[in-house]
């Protein structure tokens, strides 16, 4: 019976594919595990800006609690957000707060600011160090491509210890769906009228000029690989790839660099009052141009988005929906996640926001019932 | 056993019904497009074809709108640098191979050509991003732009991720297409063609030239065609280079602008889209049009490069 | 220079640029080949294909093992799915193909079987997204699988009509007069005779879809575990590659070129793989 030959390959290649899956599965070494039924996944995506130390999080998490593996996807916050209306995901994260028309397709969708951040606008400019001066406008005139050489006297005029090169601005820009793009073009459009009227805010904005890349990963990388470029990516993506970063000037007229000390500012000013329940909307929140002398100017919060109800996300049950309000309880506590914050330049979270999230956190369900945080 | 009922006519009737399986998959293809595209297209009409804004989030500055000539153009104007390099190059490859190769050379070519096809489409997105964008820039792009930089269509400033790297890139991917039909095209023009041209004393070439290749004309048009066919449905490799832009900046006035075809869009922001929302429909939408244009083009090659082939059938002995 | 010679000339110049037209294809080959050595080659060690990814930004960017072990996953899932249907409409295509009763019908299967091969890779992914993943509210091995399933099917069919209408029809004749049925005849005769080329079928859909990313990144999604079930999102080497090529960290774009070394190995063994059964087969 010959046949059998043809029916025999494809047995093998299926059982080959199967012995090679399992023999990956109990191979020992970093952060495997075998399949046993007691083993929880959670899976998250959404946005790059935290993504640095969410992964820090979650390897640290995982070394704590090894029956729980936190599977995070960086997507862009508009992924995150997407799959979360689609509940294709058990947590989103993103740095863009839900607006009306999303809060509308995630009805019971809470916010749980996990970190705050910095954009920082990064350069590639053969021979110019760190620092150089930039306004909001001339920022939002070089997005927009009304400014298109680095000697451009708007440009120069800020800068008069400094001599720019006569070369063309790259400017990079996402192409995905970005809360990044969203904080960023939020404060281009509170600093230059033109842009507010023409392009506005967004995590998708009509760029005139540029390039697109994907993810804070993107933009870094082709700010590195490319000269005469500028981008806007989060402070722990530059300071990781040793980026030089320019010096924004402030509402008080300072020039600032991003550091833990001047976001910390921002957030001091910004966040100590007036923050909304989880389950309200964060539209309004808003720690760009923070009031203080040296605070950075481009600042934000980023947000753990999750539905207070969890049987309404597929694949729910009671010991997942508990593994995640513990893990979203960790990542909150000063000596849980927050300690590993300022090693990454992100600020840990203050008092009053941790109170706000403990407080949402504990209102998340699962058929009704409230879930044990620890 | 009643003849009805026959092992016979069992197995053919599941043959039968199992080789509807590429039917079936190209209906629920073309059924889930269309009825997920229907939202965009009852709400823009003829502008989502036309129209060169797209604009997903809705802001008081801007509405919503959705308009996908910018990535038709980037789609075309990629493969059209790729058709003009590497067209050439294939014929040339198929002509090699056909006339002049030893038969030794012969096997090695045809390896090299099949291992340009095995090369995963990610890893010439990887290349092109890495090693073929800097040496476009330096031997290429910025001397054009030096000298010739007045012409519009070597205008701008270059920076490597662009139009003319993603022709490139595509041109490569082509070769093993058309250089292949376009061999078995030269292949199946008769001995006698070219023994009655030698025979008046042409040479070599101009046997190639003026018999061989006007024979074979309609078949390596067809092979022509099948490669746009590849080059518009390329997705990875394009979308590593050509710069991502979106809306009337993608529009490829020139060589060395950075753009967007119809694929790279999908391959970027289809993740970001919520089912049922607008924007999700416009990624269908384009989608939608990125298939109709590819199975056009497929279906005018096969035919015409089937009507220049033989049939290959059962051997009879 | 005379007419003659002219000619002369001309004959050799464009001869010599159809050679030259071969050098230039094989510049980029070479080009991809050593960078992806290069790269690539020290990055390959026994924990960077065992081990999980690592965290990014860190000195210890971990390993390939999830997207390795994705790949195989979906490999084997592909060939579960579309050997059955594409060889078995190949064979009707091939012996029933002919009948003035079919043949119409199979005209026309196979000119939609043609047309499949033409619909671009990201366009299966948006279809397979629409009707698998919604459907099972999360994304999935099975969503890949039936998308690689969808581009491999056309092409197992292909292959089998085509390596069934070379076994001679003499063999049929045979076997049918010695009283053997037709469908028997088929299963136990054809089918045999004409395995190099099923194998090498298989061979080709699977050095196809082993490379294919664009359907994966709207129906797998990607991991960093190691595959917990049809449940979950899963990792697969192209993927893999796709997303670590783009990291700011020079690690973990090391391990891009490592994974895209050990994809490239794979494709192309699977590639010699194919002429070498086809060429066996030819010399049958």
């Amino acid at each position: 019976m010959n046949y059998k030959i043809v029916i025999a390959i494809a047995a093998i290649v299926v059982i080959v594919a199967g012995v090679a899956g399992y023999a990956y599965l109990s191979s020992s070494g970093k952060s495997s595990s075998s399949p046993t039924p007691t083993t929880i996944t959670l899976t998250g995506a959404g946005a790059t800006f935290p993504y640095p130390l969410l992964s820090v999080m979650i390897s640290h998490y995982h070394d704590q609690n090894s029956s729980v593996q936190v599977s995070y996807q960086s997507i862009g916050s508009g992924g995150g957000i997407s799959d979360l209306e689609s509940k294709l995901v058990d947590f989103a994260a993103s740095d863009a707060p839900l607006g009306p028309a999303d809060m509308a397709k995630a009805p019971g969708a809470l916010h749980i600011p996990e970190t705050i951040g910095a954009v920082t606008i990064a350069y590639n400019l053969p021979g110019i160090s760190t620092g150089l001066h930039l306004t909001g406008k001339v920022i939002a005139d070089i997005f927009a491509g009304t400014v298109t050489m680095w000697n451009d006297p708007e440009i120069q005029n800020l800068n008069t210890n400094t001599t720019l090169p006569a070369k063309s601005i790259t400017t990079i820009h996402r192409s995905d769906g970005s809360g990044t793009t969203f904080i960023f073009t939020g404060y281009l459009s509170v600093s230059s009228p033109a842009w507010n009227e023409t392009i506005g805010q967004g995590k998708t904005v009509s760029w005139p000029v540029g390039l697109g890349a994907s993810g804070n990963t993107g933009v870094a990388e082709d700010v590195n690989n490319t000269q005469y470029t500028i981008g806007y990516v989060e402070l722990a993506y530059a300071l990781q790839n040793a980026m030089t970063v320019a010096a924004v000037q402030n509402p008080t007229g300072n020039w600032i660099l991003p550091s833990l000390s001047t976001i910390q500012l921002a957030v001091q000013v910004g966040a100590s009052s007036g923050l909304p329940a989880g389950n309200q909307s964060w539209t309004n929140v808003s720690l760009v141009n923070a009031n203080d002398p040296q605070a950075y100017p481009i600042v934000s919060f980023t947000y753990l988005l999750v539905y207070q109800e969890l049987n309404v996300v597929p694949g729910m049950s009671q010991s997942k929906a508990t593994a995640l309000v513990q893990f979203l309880w960790w990542v909150v506590q000063p000596n849980g996640g927050q300690q590993y914050s300022s090693g990454l330049e992100y600020v840990p979270l203050p008092t009053n926001v941790v109170q706000i999230d403990e407080a949402t956190i504990q209102s998340i369900t699962f058929n009704g019932q409230h879930l044990p945080t620890s | 056993m009643s003849p009805r009922l026959s092992g016979d006519n069992l197995f053919k009737t599941l043959t039968a019904l199992l080789a509807v399986s590429a039917a079936a998959i190209l209906m629920i293809t073309a059924y889930e497009l269309f009825v997920g595209s229907l939202p965009v297209l009852q709400k823009f009409g003829i502008y989502f074809f036309t129209g060169t804004k797209w604009n997903p989030v809705q802001t008081m500055v801007n509405p919503e709108i959705y308009g996908a000539l910018p990535y038709l153009l980037g789609t075309l104007v990629t493969s059209a640098i790729a058709l003009l390099i590497g067209v050439p190059l294939s014929i040339g490859i198929a002509i090699f191979l056909v006339e002049m190769a030893p038969r030794t050379l012969r096997v090695s070519v045809s390896y090299l050509v099949d291992m340009l096809a095995a090369v995963p489409s990610v890893i010439y997105g990887l290349w092109g991003y890495f090693v073929l964008r800097f040496w476009l820039l330096d031997y290429v792009e910025i001397p054009l732009s030096r000298y010739l930089g007045w012409i519009p269509i070597f205008g701008g400033t270059p920076q490597g991720l662009d139009v003319l790297n993603g022709g490139v890139i595509l041109a490569i991917m082509i070769i093993p297409t058309v250089s292949s039909i376009s061999r078995e095209v030269i292949q199946a023009v008769p001995n006698s063609i070219r023994e009655g041209a030698y025979s008046i004393g042409a040479t070599k070439w101009e046997v190639i030239r003026n018999w061989v290749l006007s024979y074979g004309r309609s078949g390596i048009f067809g092979a022509v065609i099948l490669g746009l066919g590849r080059a518009v449905g390329e997705t990875m490799a394009v979308t590593m280079v050509i710069g991502n832009t979106i809306g009337p900046s993608a529009i490829p006035t020139s060589l060395f602008k950075p753009s967007q075809t119809m694929a790279s869009l999908i391959a970027n922001n289809f993740l970001e889209a919520t089912p049922g929302t607008l924007e999700l429909s416009a990624y269908i939408g384009i989608g939608l049009f990125l298939l109709l244009l590819s199975l056009s083009i497929n279906v005018i090659a096969q035919v015409m490069v089937t009507r220049v082939l033989k049939v290959k059938g059962g051997a009879v002995e | 220079m005379t007419s003659y010679t002219y000619r002369k000339f001309k004959n050799k110049l464009f001869l010599a640029l159809s050679l030259g037209c071969v050098i230039i294809a094989a510049v980029p080959l070479l080009s991809i080949l050593i960078e992806v050595i290069l790269k690539g080659a020290p990055e390959l060690s026994i924990k960077f294909l065992t081990q999980t990814g690592g965290v990014i930004g860190s000195s210890d960017a971990g390993g390939i093992g999830p997207a390795i072990q994705g790949t195989l996953i979906l490999i084997g899932l592909t060939c579960l799915i579309s050997m059955p249907f594409g060889v078995m409409s190949g064979i009707f295509l091939a012996e029933h193909g002919n009948n003035k009763y079919t043949s119409a019908y199979a005209a026309w299967m196979r000119i939609f079987n043609n047309a499949l091969t033409g619909v671009p890779s990201i366009v299966v992914g948006i279809t397979v997204f629409a009707v698998v993943v919604l459907t099972l509210g999360h994304y999935s091995p099975l969503a890949g699988a039936v998308a690689l399933s969808f581009i491999a099917i056309p092409i197992v069919a292909r292959t089998t009509e085509e390596s069934l209408k070379l076994v001679p029809n003499s063999v049929r004749e045979a076997s049918l007069a010695l009283g053997v049925r037709n469908w028997r005849t088929t299963v136990s005769v054809v089918l045999p005779d004409a395995r190099k080329g099923l194998v090498t079928g298989a061979l080709l859909a699977t050095a196809r879809i082993a490379g294919e990313t664009a359907p994966l990144l709207m129906t797998i999604l990607g991991g960093q575990y190691f595959s917990q079930g049809f449940g979950q999102p899963m990792d697969a080497l192209p993927l893999r590659i796709y997303r670590d090529a783009f990291l700011p960290y020079s690690n973990f774009q090391a391990q891009a070129w490592g994974a895209a070394l050990f994809l490239i190995l794979i494709v192309l063994s699977l590639n010699i793989g194919v002429r070498a059964a086809s060429s066996g087969w030819l010399r049958k």
